[in-house]
């Protein structure tokens, strides 16, 4: 399979002595739909900003499919569409003008320019509002604008720097099936998202990045399959005062109608419902106390911490 | 990105600055048509009478072409500087740059909406002046010739302005302490052969004075500089803020981090 993305000891020292990242290296199969997670400030923005020249590296290399950014910018560019963190259009500027400007810059022709502006304006719900100024749009307008935006030069590989961050869920749901078709369709998305659940649900492959170094690199499922432990809270239809005995559990009551018990991947869940059963209590529902991913991100972050104390 | 691609980008961007100069055209065209008509008023009507000829020339005519040749330098870096670093500020400017669209067509596209400000704005002033003057047309090849060179050069000049702008402030301290008294200084209003010998040679350090003297003679057939002097003084200027400009630009400056 080809490579979308390949990153060779990529490094960015600021001129304030900051090593935002310290030589990562990083690829991404053509066709993927790949998470670039990491808490704030742990190098995600610079490496997106550097792969699609709004940063300059300190050192090592870039392609995107096959191409270096060094030897053959004008290429590697066309192939890439940004949907960056903030708000960065012209707010005075009609909404149809910030789009079909984009496909300008991209050397696409006035008409075809227009007729892809209409198709991207449609499908994200904003046709309705493209002539007005893109500083009346909701939040969540105005990210869906950026992705029009992104896509109107029909990029191979879309890169969204948390793309739904502070956009509703219902938006949200409708903006993962966006992404997800076009995925479909043979566009390499890459991701960064502070909601791990998204993550989760959108992505095949994932890094963690963390104070500039890249902390894991696998498969969403290799890694869910790392998780020993996963805690479920259980909403009980009786109530309890004490914790009845679960031999290989460790639980806690949360209130007298729900508990919360740390389940090891070795016992399972069937025994937990046995010995609740034998016991009479009646559960109602169940859920993760926590995203499964959440989990794994915050102790690999937190291993990367002590290694760096260390 | 082959030619076709690139013509597609700068005339993307150049229409993009024009469409913005012209929707407020309030803001930036007709201030600068009223400025203009009261100079006239006061300077050419009324003071002037009193002053009588410049160089054989009413003072009223003789004024028209410092005042045009103001406005399209004014205009023209005002456009580039604001619209540059408005682009910088809401960082939309990073539209352009994730895009294959190279340096100079961004500068070229920018640079050539500025000159398209200023020429719009120069053709409405000096309409305006029709109307309190009679305005000679002494050679319209130097007239537009040097009306473009200097809408071309002051758009560089409020590009490099708006790379180096670090806040709004930043954008109104060059025309407001530089440009404005080099302008009124350049000899719009006056004749440099009225000054004394020193504040003459002075004078000559004065890169407006040589277009606005042009300016003149293509209007009037009078000028205290030789016409082939000022071209040769504009070009040169055009090539080192344009390769300034670009250096500026493939660097980054300001806009990359």
């Amino acid at each position: 399979m080809s490579t979308a993305l390949s990153i060779r000891n990529l490094s960015k020292v600021y001129q304030n002595g900051f090593a935002a990242l310290k030589g990562i290296d990083l690829d991404v199969a053509a066709g993927d739909f790949f998470a670039l997670l990491g808490p704030n400030g742990a190098g995600k923005s610079t490496t997106i900003g550097i792969v699609c020249s709004l940063v300059n590296k300190t050192r090592g290399s870039v392609e995107i499919f096959d191409t270096d950014i060094d030897k053959d910018f004008s290429t590697a560019k066309s192939y890439v569409g940004l949907v960056p963190q903030e708000f960065n259009f012209n707010v005075f500027e009609p909404i149809v003008e910030v789009v079909i400007n984009q496909a300008g810059y991209y050397g696409i022709p006035p008409k075809v320019a227009r007729e892809r502006a209409e198709k991207y304006l449609k499908q994200l719900g904003l046709w309705d509002k493209r002539k007005e100024g893109a500083r009346l749009l909701s939040g969540g307008m105005k990210r869906r604008l950026m992705i029009a935006r992104a896509l109107v030069h029909e990029p191979r590989l879309l890169i969204l720097d948390e793309p739904t961050a502070g956009v509703d869920i219902e938006i949200r749901h409708s903006m993962w099936a966006f992404l997800k078709e076009i995925n479909e369709q043979g566009t390499t998305i890459i991701l960064t998202t502070h909601y791990l659940e998204e993550a989760e649900n959108l992505c095949r492959n994932i890094a963690i990045i963390d104070h500039g170094l890249l902390v894991e690199n696998t498969s969403v499922d290799e890694l869910l399959h790392q998780l020993q432990m996963e805690t479920f809270i259980l909403n009980l239809g009786i109530v309890l005062e004490k914790i009845p005995p679960l031999p290989g559990y460790e639980a806690r009551l949360v209130n007298p109608r729900t508990i919360e018990v740390d389940v090891p991947k070795a016992q399972g869940i069937n025994k937990l419902f046995h010995y609740l059963s034998n016991e009479k209590v009646e559960v109602l529902g169940m859920r993760n106390k926590r995203n499964r991913l959440e989990e794994l991100f915050i102790r690999l972050v937190s291993e990367n911490k002590k290694t760096d104390v260390a | 990105m082959g030619w076709r691609e690139k013509t597609i980008a700068f005339y993307t961007i150049m229409m993009k600055e024009i469409r913005r100069f012209m929707r407020i055209w309030i803001q930036t065209v007709l201030p600068a048509m009223i400025t203009t008509a009261l100079y006239f008023v006061i300077f050419g009507n009324l003071i002037g009478q009193r002053i009588g000829d410049m160089q054989g020339v009413r003072y009223i005519d003789y004024i028209v072409p410092g005042l045009i040749l103001m406005t399209i330098i004014t205009n023209s870096y005002a456009n580039v500087v604001s619209s540059f670093y408005s682009a910088k500020f809401q960082r939309n400017i990073e539209e352009m740059l994730v895009s294959p669209v190279p340096s100079y067509i961004i500068l070229l596209g920018y640079m050539c909406g500025g000159v398209a400000r200023g020429l719009v704005v120069g053709v409405a002033v000096t309409g305006v002046a029709f109307l309190f003057s009679g305005v000679h047309l002494h050679n319209i090849l130097v007239i537009i010739s040097f009306a473009a060179l200097t809408a071309v050069l002051f758009s560089l000049g409020g590009f490099i302005n708006a790379v180096f702008a670090k806040s709004f402030d930043d954008i109104s301290i060059i025309p407001t302490f530089v440009l404005t008294p080099l302008t009124y200084l350049g000899g719009i209003f006056y004749t440099i052969n009225l000054l004394p010998e020193f504040w003459q040679h002075v004078s000559l350090i004065n890169p407006i004075l040589y277009m606005v003297n042009a300016f003149r003679f293509g209007f009037l057939g009078v000028s205290d500089i030789n016409v082939g002097i000022s071209y040769l003084i504009v070009c040169v200027f055009i090539i080192g803020l344009f390769t300034f400009c670009l250096y500026l630009l493939n660097r980054g400056h300001g806009i990359r981090t």
